[in-house]
């Protein structure tokens, strides 16, 4: 009886712990795609939309579009952003996955080396119309550099500068700041009477890992060396997150609560007015949803050290959402059918539009609706001072590392604990030596 | 007269033999599955087919328990504070919970109202729940500070409760809230089942309100405490949703529970191997705990008799 108890209790012990660690396995799925289903297709959308239902109804038009075209039955499936890389990193282990799926463009590199995407080689490009119609950042945030890409641009998306005209105005600052020194001064001007001249999402390791991605470019480094191994406390990258956290720690020009922001509320800050500069990616739909007159705000470049040039007048990563095939789906040409179809002129147009996002495809770039001052100054970001994230297979650690190390680092610059040289290389040591060795 | 005896003692283990062959589909074969995975250099390049990938041996092992590198120490750090976190989380809620039981055991009015409003927290979806939490926990706007600070002047300044330090703290209190009803489910069930002439026998002997509970309730509530402080452990030790809904990803060092941690090992890095590993650390240490709690309370038992 006691034995019986012992080993019942015991066994349902095993069961908790290991529902916690063991993700189903995987079977071994044997090479490419083939045609053996040519006319249905599944497509795993990313959120782009103010909601899930809301992006259903953006893309179900365009999908019938596309089977009045081609008779291909396009099954839509809407996925979180909180599922989507487990949903994909699931579906590449059973080989049991969509035919045609987004991924966020900093997987790019990741994904490439697990073997589950597609390769978009040059004839692969040529059926869907190709490579020269798009931009080439976005192309180089496609995959890891001299690899054929693993993906293709759907939607891209820069940082820029949001500040506060009103605000501006109030201060006698005539200009928005260009250079980091201007930015700190203004700042410092723009920060009394319980505002602030910056909202940062402190809290946000993503947020995070993309701005110490920009000023470390500045700084010159690349947080990679050139054989792939990780570089995150050489003193340029030191100094890149320093000069970051700084802007709680000595400038003072973030309220300390920006540490913990997590849930967008930098925006909130920065459309009600407790903020009057805010870095992010297309967030004018975003603040006037928020009850921001779209003329109180305007967009520019993130700032550059004085004189910077090249690589180091980097203002933003390439961001976006890219589109690939998984190697497995059993509907290749229909599959690249789709993909020419949602890269085509039309449809580029009509969706980053709707998503209040940038086209990668040239052409489309053309049509006036991407003329407005917000879209004009991203995608002069875009087209001059943005690169791709790292393009290296341990890209997803680098975001995760780098960013906690941020997050930790403004926690403690919040709490009041000093920020030296030496606090921030004990961080980012600490993030390196947990990379994988390989 | 054999082949009776055959059938006879045959039947029972035919009869078991659909419930054996769940039993492996279910709890075995996943547990041998993630015990392979963990002597497997399983990373992103080998996920397609990780029949591919290379045997590590006893290597995940070894780098999970080196606890004189980053990778162990962080491992043993978030163990500690688990540890901590567990102890702290289960005692709290066995007292509320017992505590709550006991003012609840007389009748009086109101009393199923507030029952009710006492079961509320488990009765409600954990997202939900600690989704609220987070907000009432935020520094500037949040209600923890709103009433600790601005109405009750308790603290100097305004503390952050998710990031830092005082992230333990948030942890626990929120994990307490969301358990406690739990215990005071079970061990008001299990009141129900001592009779009342003990109690009243004990007053006309002249015992107080202590001594009843400390001779009587508690004594008579030891069968399922056994079980609940069992179940609680588990649960608490392994709680995900918590920290995962109050910090995110990647949680404060002082928060960092096992569960997290190890989710961030293998999903968040892609190194499956390395998390499957620590996962099968801390089964054996679950296992370890069990049986010696089992073993250790049915031995006194057995004296107690």
């Amino acid at each position: 009886m006691r034995i019986n108890r012992l080993a019942a209790a015991t066994a349902f012990a095993a069961t908790l712990a290991l529902t916690v660690g063991a993700c189903g396995g995987g079977s071994s799925s044997s090479g490419g795609g083939d045609n053996s289903s040519p006319k249905t297709l599944t497509y795993w959308a990313s959120n782009q939309g103010t909601s899930l239902e809301n992006d259903k109804q953006v893309l179900e038009p365009e999908l019938r579009k596309f089977e009045q075209q081609t008779g291909i039955k396009v099954k839509l499936e809407v996925v979180p952003w909180s599922d989507l890389l487990n949903r994909i990193l699931a579906a590449t282990a059973s080989g049991q996955g969509p035919d045609v799926l987004n991924i966020g463009n900093t997987w790019s590199a990741s994904l490439q080396a697990t073997g589950a995407l597609l390769p978009f080689d040059d004839a692969t490009f040529a059926k869907i119309g190709g490579k020269d119609r798009f931009l080439p950042a976005t192309i180089a945030s496609a995959g890891a550099a001299g690899k054929d890409p693993a993906a293709v641009p759907l939607y891209s998306m820069a940082y820029g500068l949001y500040y506060n005209k009103k605000a501006f105005a109030a201060a006698g600052i005539a200009n928005p700041p260009a250079t980091w020194d201007e930015l700190v001064a203004d700042g410092q001007k723009l920060t009394k009477d319980g505002k602030y001249g910056l909202a940062i999402e402190g809290g946000n390791v993503s947020e995070n890992v993309h701005h110490a991605f920009a000023l470390g470019q500045q700084h010159g480094t690349g947080w990679f060396d050139a054989a792939g191994r990780p570089a995150f406390d050489s003193p340029e990258a030191v100094g890149a997150v320093k000069q970051y956290v700084d802007f709680i720690a000595k400038d003072k020009i973030a309220a300390p609560g920006n540490a913990e922001y997590a849930n967008n509320q930098s925006v909130t800050d920065f459309a009600t007015g407790k903020a009057a500069m805010l870095m992010w990616q297309s967030a004018g739909a975003n603040l006037t949803s928020h009850g921001m007159n779209p003329d109180d705000f305007a967009v520019a470049p993130i700032p550059v050290p004085a004189g910077a040039t090249g690589t180091k007048a980097t203002t933003s990563m390439v961001a976006g959402i890219n589109l690939a095939v998984f190697r497995n789906t059993k509907n290749l040409d229909g599959a690249l059918q789709f993909v020419k179809f949602m890269t085509g002129d039309d449809e580029q147009k009509q969706l980053n539009k709707t998503y209040g996002s940038i086209p990668p495809v040239k052409a489309a770039q053309a049509d006036p609706a991407f003329a407005t001052p917000e879209l004009k100054a991203l995608s002069d970001v875009l087209a001059t001072s943005a690169r791709p994230l790292p393009q290296v297979a341990n890209e997803s650690q680098f975001e995760t590392l780098v960013g906690t190390a941020v997050k930790n680092l403004l926690a403690g610059a919040a709490a009041g604990k000093p920020v030296t040289d030496d606090t921030v290389k004990a961080e980012l040591t600490k993030a390196q030596q947990q990379m994988p060795a390989n | 007269m054999i082949r009776k005896r055959l059938g006879r003692t045959g039947l029972p283990y035919l009869l078991l033999l659909p419930a054996l062959a769940l039993e492996l589909l279910i709890h075995l074969v996943p547990m041998v599955v993630g015990i392979v995975m963990s002597a497997k250099q399983l990373t992103q390049f080998f996920i397609r087919d990780w029949s591919a990938a290379p045997w590590a041996g006893l290597g995940n092992y070894r780098v999970a328990v080196d606890f004189s590198a980053p990778i162990g120490r962080s491992l043993l750090n978030s163990f500690w504070v688990t540890c901590a976190f567990t102890v702290l989380s289960v005692g709290l809620s066995w007292l509320i919970g017992t505590a709550a039981a006991i003012f609840m055991q007389d009748a009086f009015k109101g009393r199923g109202l507030l029952r009710a409003a006492f079961l509320l927290p488990y009765a409600l979806p954990v997202y939900a729940a600690v989704i609220t939490w987070s907000f009432m926990f935020q520094r500037d706007t949040g209600l923890v500070n709103h009433l600790l600070h601005d109405q009750l002047h308790l603290t100097s300044g305004r503390p952050f409760w998710l990031i830092g330090d005082n992230s333990f703290t948030a942890l626990v209190t929120v994990s307490v809230w969301k358990s406690w009803p739990f215990a005071f489910l079970t061990l008001t069930a299990g009141l129900q089942n001592i009779p009342r002439e003990l109690y009243e026998a004990a007053a006309m002997d002249g015992a107080g309100v202590w001594q009843q509970i400390r001779r009587i309730t508690l004594p008579s509530l030891r069968p399922v405490n056994l079980v609940l402080v069992l179940v609680l452990f588990l649960w608490t030790f392994n709680d995900f949703n918590t920290p995962y809904v109050l910090f995110g990803k990647s949680a404060p060092q002082a928060a960092d529970l096992i569960s997290i941690h190890i989710y961030q090992s293998s999903f968040v890095t892609w190194n499956f191997g390395s998390g499957s590993a620590m996962s099968v650390l801390l089964l054996l240490f679950l296992l370890l705990v069990t049986a010696g709690y089992l073993f250790a309370t049915s031995r006194r038992k057995g004296a107690d008799d």
